[in-house]
């Protein structure tokens, strides 16, 4: 049994969150865009800054090796927190975007050729989509997408169908930044392997808020960024199987990822997990996601998850009184997200009005696009909950949408 | 003699003097977006939108018989729609030339320059320049 979350212990971690916007207290609810950072973060970067900075890898000097023991040690941190096998299995990326880059680049191009199918979903993010399309056309492949049901859910009838069809990947989000909607990514993994298809899953709004297990999934490829899980902007992780990654060509060539680099005699390349780092990888973000993982950790999974849920269902209720208000997504299954439309108003005009009272959330396509066109919308208001946040923050939340709706309609 | 221009200006400053907060100015910004009329649905064609706002915003020109130049602005948000009418109501009627060398200074006294950034989505900055280019483009057609 976890813990119950204390926000207000928590919050005190969180300087970013004293400060005010437009005369008011700052109520942050764009967790879904990126997470705010606990001081334990902030000073992990500082202290590294300040006290071990140098390039990994390459020095024989004190600074040089405490900055690798301290960089390869936030691997070990990202290893254990995924409960992948072993660490070399974790790549440092840029980011979610570059991560699934990575793949596309390498194992998209030697896996995918003409007349291939990459299957998707309808409630990806643009970064799972594009990628992807470019691939596609450049090989001659196709790309397929499952959809989405009116709750939220994806259809898993047409799901067995066109897994059915033989596609040669399968590229899926765990959880939904729009709809919340948590997918059983376990059941979908453990399907498309059945029929011999590649899997990667979008972890991005799954590692801040749940618990992941790569090898109780039994993905090939899971991806996520640091900044949406409390660390810093700039680095991601690629986990991939091991057997997997070392079949894969490298993509960036450069310093760090060779063995040897001849001008007569070609290049061999480095190992795992630097063959797919060229050049200087972004050290202090790595360092800061490790304790960002950490600090997760010391939270715990479920109790995070409880709270967010509990929060996103309280302002689900109080919004509810609203007339004309849709709910996008309505899945049983839905994390921390609430996305919605009010009839006769426009997600932009209360999102502005929101963020004169201080409450900061999203408005727009929130980089799905296909999504919205299946709900036949341009865009919803959506406010998403960190750890950090707490039901007075909702009901702040509630009250200036009620106000910000009867601005807009009177 | 004051021009038209300077005038206007100075109405809307007036107009925006007396407001505490945001949501009081907001409130009257989208007053102003339900007063102005909206176009005709006929003319809400992608060419007349304005690029780079989260909400649709369209924008149309004509040059009267005088040569001055003639708004009309909408837009499916109402908060910038309401920019789109303070716009129009400041610079409908004018030279295309004032149009084209127009120094909109009462942007910045009512507060609305930060929604001039780049990083805005609402369209003002877009709104603003769209409107110099027609100034412009009436000013070359003679």
């Amino acid at each position: 049994m976890s813990k119950a979350i204390d926000p207000a212990a928590l919050r005190a971690q969180f300087p970013i969150l004293n400060r005010e916007v437009n005369g008011k207290p700052l109520v942050y609810l764009d967790h879904a865009a990126s997470s705010q950072k606990p001081i334990a973060v902030i000073e992990a970067q500082r202290e590294y800054l300040m006290h071990y900075h140098a390039n990994v890898h390459r020095g024989v000097h004190a600074l040089s090796q405490q900055a690798t023991d301290a960089f390869e040690n936030a691997r070990t941190i990202v290893q254990r927190h995924i409960h992948a096998a072993e660490s070399c299995e974790v790549i440092w990326t840029a980011g979610a975007t570059d991560a699934i880059n990575l793949v596309m680049q390498t194992w998209g191009r030697d896996q995918i050729s003409r007349g291939d199918t990459i299957l998707l979903t309808r409630m990806e993010h643009h970064a799972n989509i594009v990628p992807w399309q470019m691939l596609a056309d450049e090989v001659g492949a196709s790309v397929d997408v499952v959809e989405v049901k009116d709750d939220g859910n994806l259809d898993d009838e047409q799901l067995r169908q066109k897994l059915a069809l033989g596609p040669k990947l399968f590229a899926f989000t765990h959880v939904s930044n729009t709809l919340g909607t948590v997918n059983d990514a376990k059941e979908l993994t453990r399907q498309a392997k059945a029929a011999g298809i590649a899997v990667l899953i979008d972890g991005c709004q799954a590692v801040p808020h749940m618990e992941v297990d790569v090898q109780d999934l039994d993905c090939d490829f899971y991806i996520f960024s640091g900044h949406k899980a409390y660390g810093p902007t700039g680095i991601g992780v690629l986990y991939g199987k091991r057997e997997l990654l070392e079949s894969m060509r490298p993509w960036r060539g450069g310093g760090e990822m060779i063995d040897v680099v001849s001008l007569e005699d070609g290049t061999t390349y480095a190992g795992l997990p630097h063959k797919f780092e060229a050049g200087t990888p972004h050290i202090s973000g790595a360092i800061a996601l490790g304790v960002a993982l950490n600090w997760l950790n010391g939270i715990g999974a479920e109790a995070i998850m409880d709270h967010e849920t509990t929060l996103a269902a309280h302002a689900r209720n109080g919004l509810r009184s609203i007339e004309g208000i849709r709910f996008i997504g309505s899945s049983a299954s839905a994390a921390g997200v609430v996305s919605f439309v009010v009839d006769g108003t426009h997600p932009y005009d209360i999102g502005t009005l929101l963020d004169s009272q201080g409450v900061a959330v999203r408005t727009g396509h929130h980089c799905t696009q296909p999504l919205m066109e299946r709900y036949g919308i341009s865009g919803t208001v959506r406010a998403s909950f960190g750890a950090y946040n707490t039901l007075h923050e909702v009901d702040t939340f509630v009250a200036g949408t009620i106000r910000a709706v009867r601005m807009l309609r009177d | 003699m004051i021009d038209l221009l300077q005038q206007r200006q100075l109405e809307v400053a007036k107009e925006f003097e007396f407001f505490e907060d945001w949501m009081e100015r907001y409130e009257h910004i989208i007053e102003l977006g339900k007063e102005l009329a909206p176009i005709f649905e006929a003319d809400k064609l992608d060419e007349n939108l304005i690029r780079g706002c989260q909400s649709r915003v369209w924008l149309l020109a004509v040059k009267d018989d005088e040569g001055n130049v003639q708004f009309r602005a909408d837009s499916d948000a109402i908060i910038t729609k309401g920019l789109a009418a303070l716009m129009v109501r400041v610079l409908n009627g004018l030279t295309p030339k004032e149009i084209a060398q127009a120094n909109l200074w009462f942007i910045e006294k009512i507060g609305l320059d930060a929604h001039l950034s780049p990083t805005r989505a609402n369209g003002l900055r877009s709104m603003v320049q769209q409107m110099k280019h027609y100034g412009i483009a009436f000013q070359a057609k003679v």
